[in-house]
């Protein structure tokens, strides 16, 4: 039993070596994800946050800017997660000084 | 519970380490407009070193720094700064987190964009901040850390 995990793994490492060999390179301005519409017909939204960050936000980090700015609901939203969260355990493990006899 | 005891040395260590990486933790949320970093890292970065006092040095030293009842309203003041940027530049005429509408006199949109990036990285700063705190506190409330 131990031996067929073992083998399980080993084909799953194979198997995502075999597919990060074909891998595009990082940064050619020729890959799919930065060209002006994708494979089916769509146009490529990265395409725009790449040619306009600089431009509409003066702030050299792209990450920064597609977080901060063009998504930034989304990133209001993950703060109100984390937000929930420290609630919910202030709910869950605070201990009441009020004790059941 | 395991025996407590108090070591000098580990709590000197922790007030050596702790203003440091507060303030790297400052930079990476002020500077993460240039390099990689921004809220949530910075966030955590700060929570560490708060945490690490609390750790080295109980709940008698932890009084002398962020103090318990005041971790809550902190994550509340994070999550209305980030609120409220969005509110008021609905009010003044933009969208809801259309920074270039903020009422900042003298200033292009695009440093408004950057300055309003600012203000909401250091909103959820404080949040993530006060959160991990609190989530500590909790987890170790009624037993005696030290």
């Amino acid at each position: 039993m131990k031996i067929l995990k073992i083998l399980i793994l080993v084909l799953f490492a194979g198997i995502l070596l075999y597919a990060s060999a074909d891998l595009p390179y990082r940064g050619d301005p020729d890959n799919l994800m930065h060209a002006e519409e994708s494979i089916t017909g769509t146009t490529v939204k990265g395409n725009y946050f790449i040619k306009n960050a600089y431009r509409d936000t003066r702030t050299p980090n792209m990450v920064t800017v597609v977080l901060g700015d063009y998504r930034s609901i989304d990133t209001f939203g993950e703060q109100v997660v984390i937000y929930t969260a420290g609630l919910i355990t202030l709910l869950v493990l605070r201990k009441t000084r009020r004790r059941r006899e | 519970m395991r025996r407590q005891f108090h070591s000098p040395i580990i709590l000197l260590g922790a007030r050596l380490l702790s203003p440091y990486i507060m303030l790297f933790g400052w930079y990476v949320i002020i500077h993460g407009h240039y390099s990689p970093g921004g809220g949530f890292q910075g966030g955590a970065l700060l929570a560490a070193s708060v945490l690490l006092i609390r750790v080295a040095g109980g709940k008698r030293v932890a009084r002398l720094q962020i103090q318990e009842f005041a971790t809550t309203p902190l994550a509340v003041i994070g999550v209305i700064i980030y609120f409220a940027t969005g509110l008021v530049a609905m009010a003044m005429g933009g969208y809801f987190l259309d920074y270039e509408a903020l009422p900042i006199p003298g200033m292009e949109p695009a440093w408004l964009r950057y300055t309003g990036i600012l203000i909401i990285e250091v909103g959820i700063g404080l949040a993530v901040m006060a959160i991990l705190v609190m989530i500590y506190d909790n987890m170790v409330r009624g037993e005696d850390y030290g």
